[in-house]
């Protein structure tokens, strides 16, 4: 009888210890935001290697794109790659006009059907081989946030001449200085966020651009999130178009005088 | 009567610290000020601390020297992360290697470039 008894309970334990051990990994859902506007010959390009990477790495994705009227034809190439891929993985969620980042955030993450939210660049100079080592990342601590850092470890630029990287050093340390955010790169766009945890920043967050992406940090490590970096390389195809001007780095400045001041 | 408002105030007070955070701005301009404080009492002799001749030789030009000090700090570190700051060449022939597969995997698929 008592053989019996500690048959049951070693059972028991071990029903116990299997529903312990599953893991949430099964429903993790990762949808990567795509906002575009002009993006037609490298759209196709990047949902390719979004594709290749997620399919490598086994975890289950989405692709939303969000294109503001381009036009070029970027959201007839969008079509395309749906055809293509299929509408489970690749969603359109296009609007009228040019309107903004964080407004481009909130309306893709509203057909959003996963508990993560990935955004980048989709002009190829964020590389989709860098997500499998964000989830990763995520996964070790738990992070709510985890940033690509183009300022430590192995993390770099390519394409960039001496006075760019002179400008972005210099802006990076005056923002380190002033806002102390606890991160190294705090204008990348290239990050994973927790669903709800983006959807609470982007309530509390006011400015625009770059500066946007900014704050979203600042705040976040006022709320107390936890944010994690991955080295990732930027490859800069654009910047020997559009120079880097005097008029940036002032609405940078204000936008940073603004930070300081508010949070 | 007493009793009753200075619990009510000391209710508030205490409502008042738990939503209050400063702001960067805020607490440059705490930490400054007191600096600025205890620069003046030493300069001026505020308090009569009778301040031997050597410390007040160093500490009236304190400021100034911190922020010098300060600056070529950060000549150097900006410097040195602009010299480390690494150029990713492989990262951009990986990339361009990419472009091509996918070029050609897309176009079997149907895609027109």
């Amino acid at each position: 009888m008592i053989y019996c008894r500690t048959d049951f309970l070693h059972g028991v334990g071990i029903d116990i210890m299997a529903s312990q051990m599953k893991t949430p990994k099964d429903s993790d859902k990762y949808s990567v935001l795509l906002p575009t506007y002009n993006e037609r010959e490298n759209l196709p390009l990047i949902v390719w290697l979004l594709v290749k990477y997620f399919s490598e790495s086994g975890n289950k994705y989405e692709i939303i794109i969000i294109d503001d009227g381009s036009p070029d034809g970027t959201q007839d190439i969008a079509e395309h790659m749906q055809k293509i891929y299929g509408p489970d993985i690749i969603l359109l969620r296009p609007r009228e006009k040019k309107l903004g980042l964080g407004t481009a955030y909130i309306h893709g993450m509203q057909h959003a059907s996963g508990n993560f939210i990935i955004i980048m660049d989709a002009d190829l100079s964020h590389h989709p081989k860098f997500i499998p080592q964000f989830i990763r990342k995520q996964k070790e601590s738990g992070y709510d946030i985890v940033s690509g850092t183009r300022y430590s470890g192995s993390g770099g630029v390519y394409g960039w001449d001496l006075r760019r990287k002179l400008i972005s050093r210099g802006a990076n340390f005056i923002t380190q200085v002033l806002l102390r955010p606890g991160t190294s790169d705090l204008t990348g766009s290239f990050r994973l966020y927790k669903k709800e945890v983006l959807q609470k920043l982007i309530e509390k967050c006011v400015s625009k651009g770059y500066v946007f992406q900014m704050e979203m940090i600042v705040r976040a490590k006022q709320l107390g999130y936890s944010v994690g970096e991955v080295p990732i390389s930027f490859v800069d195809r654009v910047y020997g178009e559009s120079k880097l001007g005097g008029n940036e780095i002032v609405s940078f400045l204000k936008g940073l005088m603004t930070l300081f001041a508010t949070t | 009567m007493l009793f009753v408002s200075g619990i009510i105030s000391i209710r508030f007070f205490h409502i008042f610290l738990s939503t209050f955070t400063m702001t960067k701005l805020m607490e440059w301009l705490l930490g400054l000020s007191l600096i600025g404080v205890l620069w003046s009492i030493v300069t001026f002799d505020l308090l009569d601390l009778r301040i031997s001749d050597q410390y007040l030789q160093v500490a009236w030009p304190l400021p100034i020297y911190l922020l010098v000090a300060f600056g070529c700090y950060s000549l150097a570190v900006v410097g040195y992360r602009v010299a480390t700051f690494n150029d990713c060449e492989t990262a951009a022939k990986e990339l361009q290697e990419q472009i091509q597969e996918a070029k050609r995997d897309l176009q079997k698929k149907g895609l027109h470039f």
